[in-house]
């Protein structure tokens, strides 16, 4: 499944739309930086509610296939730039990452 | 003899670009062919290093050595140095400040998680003059 048909499924909105093609091979859900570093794994869909840059570095270095931001939080606006130089998918959801994560489970 | 070296300056305190070394470090050994297990364990170290350097010591310098066997990094900081490193080591401790918390770091986990994906870590430090973390990755057949 693509970023961007998850993004159909689960009814999420692009805030930056880089490589909606990218597959997805499972999900990540955590806001701890260091912790995300450590567990999620290359095409996670990753759910948290951290909108900052180091968001995107985090997402690059782990190369997650794309970031959720649940519960409407918000992206931040030199996250949003880093994030379309660096090619980094990221998406909004008013759901929490509970909810979505059960989705994402059904649908892989 | 390195295929060949890279070497970045950490300005401290700036957040906005922390992770930059250890994407460009990733860019370089993607390029090179070096597989995603030992990509992965070089930058997960790196960018932990390099975020400890932003967050305690004002920035620094990293040296970062790629053989074709094992690519090696070098961090040097003139920061307060680590008073007692075990505890540093010890999952969980922190020493992070509020606001850095906020940003979703300062979980304890920087120290364990280098030493994690790291073959060689050594840490020398002096209060009051610094840090010097030697790491060492080997690329796995």
């Amino acid at each position: 499944m693509t970023v961007k048909e998850l993004a159909q499924k689960l009814n999420l909105t692009f805030l930056c739309e880089e490589d909606p093609s990218r597959e997805i091979s499972g999900g990540y859900c955590g806001d701890l930086l260091s912790w995300v570093m450590s567990k999620a794994q290359s095409g996670d869909c990753w759910f948290t509610v951290m909108g900052n840059i180091n968001c995107v570095a985090v997402a690059v270095l782990t190369d997650c296939a794309c970031v959720v931001l649940c519960e409407n939080a918000p992206l931040d606006e030199d996250a949003k730039t880093r994030a379309g130089q660096q090619g980094v998918n990221i998406l909004q959801s008013e759901e929490s990452a509970y909810s979505l994560s059960v989705k994402l489970g059904e649908i892989l | 003899m390195s295929l060949f070296e890279l070497h970045y300056d950490v300005p401290g305190d700036d957040f906005t670009r922390a992770g930059e070394a250890s994407g460009d470090v990733k860019a370089h050994l993607k390029k090179l062919g070096f597989d995603p297990s030992t990509v992965r364990n070089v930058v997960i170290a790196l960018y932990e290093a390099e975020i400890n350097m932003v967050i305690h010591a004002g920035g620094g310098e990293i040296a970062v050595s790629v053989d074709p066997d094992c690519i090696k990094m070098e961090l040097t900081d003139h920061g307060p140095g680590i008073p007692d490193i075990e505890l540093a080591m010890t999952e969980g401790y922190s020493t992070a400040p509020d606001n850095v918390r906020s940003l979703g770091f300062g979980a304890g986990m920087g120290l364990p998680n280098i030493k994690k994906y790291t073959d060689e870590m050594v840490i020398e430090s002096t209060v009051g003059v610094g840090t010097t973390m030697k790491l060492r990755v080997d690329v796995k057949e």
